[in-house]
């Protein structure tokens, strides 16, 4: 039989508020030592209460905006039942149903087709604790406890792991567009469940569905979920049923493993928080909110392409950060905008490839737009060749210099004197006479070879065109 | 007896302010009344005698510096449910008993800020879960009336502290009556203030959205003053308003000309004392005299309902509330298990008494699947029902008068074992929780020697005009000038 794979993701996603979601402790925990965050809000300790932070509520309404949601009249908060360590009240302040936004969707762009996602809710809550589990015991780190959490809750409308994968890149490059999250995966800040089932090609009902956790890398959610839906398939070929259950993914094995079975639902014992009041949106406030969003990736994405011109291609990997959009088009700020395509290009490779060697983001380089400008003037004005260009930019790179500096302490100037480049030629071509012959007897691959050898000679210096000139002279050809 | 202990708040301030004495003798006074009578009445959980000194010498330099609050220097009792820097905060339970809260509740910083000298804490029954002060986890509190007899609860110890003199005054919590049903039964004054008016913050939860920190005093001025010291907004807590605090003694007046009291029949219910009945007839016939008109055809035919609504409200609220207790953080922690899970269990099951558990199962079953409409969600749907009933009735009259309960105090022992017996003590004033609007309770008279309470009600953020009821009747009758011989 044919199945089809049925996904629904939710995401949780830390917000970048300067403090924790009910109290004044600070959210900077990352390098903190344990419970040095913490107060008696956020350690639930007896007769505190929570306070709304209002930023918190803020970025979620932008994030619900964003994803094209509604904002309804009025939010509330509600108290989730459940027992454990990790959670200093043994209730987490969450929604129930009244979330800040309902009913939005997203675009993603899946090997080459446009889809749309529905998201069902975008939802506030605390984070809990986190517990370090020592073999014989464990301990319990208070600092995370009380981080404002957003939690963005998609229909099951996504149909394969290459899906899920965009979904959650789309879904954080616009977080990181509204500034609302870092989105980093790995150190727990943009975490992910998925819920998985199959059923028989179009099909609508849905057969066992399966909560996968423990996904803690884009790859890991691309892995587990393609490991998943084979693993179901697989169950119903040979003949077995499939049952509700929680299964983690181990990134070593790459498999998924049952940790506890769901024939019934949670009882999480819901009820409206009544340390807090229900909040009632004022419609000017999300006015206020909307007009001040930033423009998001699609958007910025048809314009570049509209206003310079771009190929697709360039547009997407420039838009894919809103740091990366933001540079590039500051890069075009000083000088012309026929500049774009070659702007686009340098950030697009040797950029990229620096970035990405090294590990750090556009956001910290130390390379300003005004400096990337300056380089590129000096090749339009042929005061240094393209592969100069190439080497002083990586030296601007690791050292923040200005290529002009840089040119002029490693006189790097280009060589265009045609008599300084014809002595020069002329040693060159001494010294191959192998190349010269296989030339002469129609070898055009040894020309290149020449030119590689004077520039080696010059130190990448030489004007290009201008040795070809003089090679083809010398040569007696042309 | 030094009588310096039997004084109220006002008088005691005249007294300081004229340094005819010191706070230092006054707590001294008090202290000594506390070693004198504690051991019959029990009133309190835990005695900072020579913490209490020291503020109070700190309090006479204050006053030595012409620096005088109306409460500065005045030894106060506080209810062992709210939170207390550096003192153990107990809420009468093996769970807490040795926890010391490292803040102060936000009432506890407004007293201090006044220079208030606390004494100590204040029995109470267990998480504030009782009517009797029985259900303490450390010992029973005896009504200073007869000491046979229950001081009512849950804040039985403020109450019974009040009334024997232990305390010149005392701060207790109300969720269903546990301010006025003890001062009723001790007879003393207790102001149940409306939801919001008095910061939660450090107020150890029972009911979040019943819960209610007030005066436990001797008077009608002393509630005025304390009311003066406490009420207000609080950052702190969202449940708080942001409404205007009036100067409450300044409406303390001896006449009730103009104002329109409303007796509602429902309150006086079947089961209740004769005795209880005809005081409060007479005392009702004293607010006409005093210039109030008296319309006996008020209805809140809702109000049969409160107590079932309550008793689901209540319990899921504090199901929850009382979810952080399982021995991992702080508080009583039953190390001797097998897993975590184990560990919490054990935790609970030794930590907590009966009356709470009883509660926290209620609670659990109303919220859980299935049942949740039923119970949870129709209870808070009668809950607007009732409060729409007072608002009717707020239309027309600018107080409701009825007793605080239907008897007086019952027998230590005489409920312990028929809950419900227990929870119908509490009828008269649980619908005032429900509905969220304010209550006192003052002394309206005698059955065999015990106390009997006259229940105020009032519309939302008007505790003004039940003080100045409060203090008009004060003043034509003389129950509260009653002492009990201990």
């Amino acid at each position: 039989m044919n199945y089809e794979t049925v996904i629904g993701l939710e995401v949780h996603a830390q917000l970048l508020t300067r403090s924790k979601m009910f109290c004044s402790c600070s959210t900077d925990y990352v390098n903190a030592p344990p419970n040095t965050h913490v107060c008696p809000i956020c350690l639930g300790m007896p007769g505190t209460l929570p306070v709304i932070n209002k930023k918190a509520v803020e970025y979620t309404i932008m994030t619900a905006l964003a994803l094209e949601c509604t904002i309804p009249e009025y939010t509330k908060f509600d108290r989730k039942n459940y027992f454990y360590p990790d959670m200093m009240k043994n209730y987490q302040i969450s929604q129930y149903d009244a979330p800040i936004g309902k009913g939005g969707c997203l675009a993603i762009n899946s090997n080459g087709h446009q889809k749309k996602i529905n998201i069902t809710r975008v939802h506030l809550e605390e984070d809990v604790a986190k517990l370090l589990h020592r073999g014989e015991y464990s301990l319990v780190d208070v600092n995370r406890s009380g981080i404002p959490l957003m939690e963005t809750v998609s229909e099951p409308e996504i149909s394969s792991a290459e899906e899920a994968r965009d979904y959650l890149i789309k879904l954080r490059t616009i977080l990181r567009y509204l500034g609302v999250s870092t989105g980093n995966m790995e150190d727990g800040s943009f975490r992910c469940d998925a819920n998985i089932s199959i059923r028989p090609a179009g099909s609508k009902e849905l057969l066992s569905k399966v909560e996968v956790k423990n996904m803690n890398s884009f790859k890991a959610v691309y892995q587990a979920l393609k490991y998943e839906s084979k693993r179901q398939r697989k169950v119903l070929e040979e003949g077995g049923t499939l049952v509700q259950e929680t299964r983690g993914w181990m990134d070593e094995k790459e498999v998924t493993v049952s940790q506890r079975s769901k024939e019934y639902a949670d009882d999480y014992r819901y009820f409206p928080e009544p340390d807090l009041p229900p909040l009632f949106f004022d419609r000017a406030w999300i006015e206020e909110i909307k007009a001040r969003l930033p423009e998001l990736p699609e958007a910025r994405k048809e314009r570049l392409m509209a206003q310079y011109g771009l190929p697709l291609y360039d547009a997407s990997i420039l838009t894919s950060s809103r740091a990366m959009a933001d540079y590039f088009e500051n890069c075009l700020k000083l000088t012309s905008p026929d500049k774009a395509k070659i702007i686009s290009n340098w950030l697009l490779g040797d950029f990229s490839r620096l970035l990405n060697a090294t590990d750090s983001d556009i956001e910290n380089t130390r390379i300003s737009p005004g400096l990337l400008v300056e380089l590129l003037n000096l090749v339009d004005k042929g005061t240094i060749s393209g592969p100069t260009a190439k080497a002083v930019f990586e030296k601007m790179f690791y050292t923040g210099k200005k290529a002009s500096d840089i040119v002029a302490k490693g006189k790097l100037s280009q060589l265009s004197d045609a008599t300084e480049l014809n002595g020069i030629v002329k040693q060159v071509l001494a010294n191959n006479a192998k190349a010269v012959a296989d030339y002469k007897a129609g070898k055009q691959q040894a020309l290149t070879f020449l030119t590689g050898q004077i520039m080696k000679a010059t130190r990448g210096t030489a004007n290009p065109a201008v040795v070809r000139e003089i090679l083809v002279h010398e040569l007696g050809g042309g | 007896m030094n009588k310096l202990c039997q004084l109220t708040i006002h008088e005691a301030h005249e007294l300081l302010k004229r340094r005819e004495i010191s706070s230092v003798e006054l707590t001294k006074a008090t202290l000594e009344r506390i070693a004198e009578v504690e051991d019959k009445i029990h009133a309190c959980v835990t005695v900072t005698g020579d913490m209490a000194l020291k503020q109070a010498e700190e309090a006479d330099g204050c006053i030595r510096n012409g620096n005088i609050t109306p409460l500065a220097g005045v030894p106060v009792l506080i209810k062992d449910v709210i939170c207390t820097k550096g003192i153990r905060t107990t809420c009468s339970s093996k769970m807490l008993e040795n926890f010391v809260p490292p803040y102060d509740a936000t009432v506890i910083g407004k007293l201090k800020t006044q220079k208030a000298v606390i004494l100590g804490k204040g029995n109470m029954d267990e998480f504030a879960m009782g009517s009797s002060t029985e259900h303490s986890a450390f010992f029973p509190t005896h009504n200073p009336w007869n000491l046979g007899y229950v001081p009512g609860g849950s804040s039985g110890g403020p109450a019974a502290a009040v009334a024997g003199d232990e305390a010149i005054y005392a701060i207790g919590s109300d969720t269903g009556g546990s301010i006025r049903q003890p001062a009723g039964f001790c007879g003393v004054v207790g102001l149940k203030p409306t939801y919001g008016r008095v910061s939660r913050f450090g107020l150890v939860a029972f009911a979040s959205s019943l819960d209610q920190i007030g005066p436990i005093v001797k008077d009608a001025t002393d509630c005025a003053l304390v009311m003066n010291a406490i009420a207000g907004y609080d950052s702190m807590d969202s449940t708080s308003v942001d409404y205007p605090v009036p100067n409450y003694v300044s409406y303390l007046k001896g006449d009730l000309k103009g104002l329109r009291i409303g007796i509602p029949r429902e309150y006086f219910v079947e089961g209740m004392q004769s005795g209880v009945k005809s005081a409060l007839e007479i005392a009702i016939k004293k607010l006409k005299e005093l210039g109030a008109e008296i319309d006996w055809e008020v209805s809140l035919p809702s109000t049969k309902y409160a107590l079932a609504v309550y008793y689901i409200v209540a319990p899921s609220e504090a199901s929850a509330n009382l979810a952080r207790y399982d021995g991992v953080k702080y508080g009583f922690s039953e190390q001797d298990a097998g897993s975590v899970i184990e560990a919490t269990e054990k935790t609970r099951q030794f930590g907590f008494g009966t009356e709470v558990k009883r509660r926290i199962m209620l609670g659990t079953y109303a919220l859980s699947a299935g049942y949740y409409d039923a119970y949870y969600l129709k209870a808070q749907k009668v809950r607007t029902l009732i409060k729409q009933e007072y608002e009717q009735a707020f239309e027309k009259c600018d107080a409701l008068v009825t007793p605080t309960s239907p008897t007086v105090a019952f027998k230590l022992g005489e409920k312990l074992e028929d809950p419900m017996q227990m929870y119908l003590s509490d009828v008269c004033t649980l619908p005032i929780n429900i509905a969220g609007i304010p209550a006192i309770s003052v002394p309206a008279g005698f059955v065999d020697g015990l106390p009997i309470g006259m229940q105020i009600m009032g519309k939302p953020f008007n505790e003004e005009t039940l003080l100045h009821i409060a203090f008009a009747y004060e003043q034509a009758t003389e129950w509260h000038k009653s002492k009990p011989e201990i």
